[in-house]
């Protein structure tokens, strides 16, 4: 999965840059953020403004960091989402975990 | 009268070709006359639903082995659409797994039941000496 990281104080965002999140590839943003939460890391925005599609490892790839930060006393926070992914959170419910921002600006100034 | 369209498919127990399925779902969401509701999120289901359903044949049933086949089947009419996956695993409980929801807060357990809910007729059923996962859509 191609991921573009970079930090801003002590929140780190990662741009997911794949149009599908799915069993082939949410493997690899959950070892990234293991590996993020391992550096002492614990304050994350995900932007999923590339990703058009989303499947249930997908969202569970993200509750797993979102349950790591968590843990950290840190945040996992999404930006970004394009209408059909949100409507996936929806689905789920998973709209009422995490807190879902329309832009990266505004998530940045939630933290 | 209507004529029905039948696609069998065989790839590689490789989650790298999920995103070709999912695609002939979409494509097939924009060619099925008889559905009258909105076609953009009927695409993302059934791209959904054939995502969901081999991921679990290769990665649960046929334990992610890159030696083994996933066959499925696609059959399509004016009324309804009939999608079947077909694994060789050790098949499991659908009652279980579609009754139980899972919690916000797990990482897993929710393919079996989005497939659930986004088609109207669910079964898991034993073929020879094959399961077969068949989802079916009523498009009137």
């Amino acid at each position: 999965m191609q991921l573009n990281i970079s930090e801003q104080g002590d929140i780190v965002q990662i741009s997911v840059q794949e149009e599908r999140m799915d069993a082939h590839n949410s493997g690899d943003l959950k070892e990234q953020m293991l590996q993020l939460f391992d550096d002492g890391k614990c304050n994350l925005i995900v932007d999923l403004s590339a990703v058009r599609f989303i499947d249930s490892s997908g969202l569970g790839a993200l509750v797993s960091g979102f349950k790591n930060a968590s843990a950290r006393e840190g945040n996992l926070k999404l930006c970004c989402l394009q209408p059909q992914v949100r409507s996936m959170f929806e689905l789920t419910r998973l709209h009422r975990v995490f807190e879902i921002f329309t832009t990266l600006d505004e998530a940045q100034a939630s933290f | 009268m209507s004529r029905r369209i039948e696609v069998d498919i065989k790839v590689p127990n490789q989650t790298k070709y999920l995103g070709m399925i999912g695609r002939i779902g979409e494509s097939l969401a924009y060619s099925l006359k008889g559905f009258q509701g909105n076609r953009r999120e009927l695409a993302y289901h059934l791209n959904l639903v054939l995502t969901e359903a081999l991921a679990n044949a290769m990665c649960h049933a046929n334990l992610c082995d890159p030696d083994k086949d996933v066959k499925l089947s696609i059959s399509a009419s004016d009324q309804d659409l009939i999608i079947r996956v077909y694994d060789q695993g050790q098949g499991f409980d659908m009652d279980a797994h579609s009754k139980l929801m899972a919690k916000t807060s797990d990482e897993g357990g929710r393919g079996i039941q989005l497939i659930c809910k986004l088609m109207d007729e669910v079964e898991y059923l034993r073929e020879g000496d094959s399961n077969v996962l068949q989802m079916i859509k009523f498009l009137n």
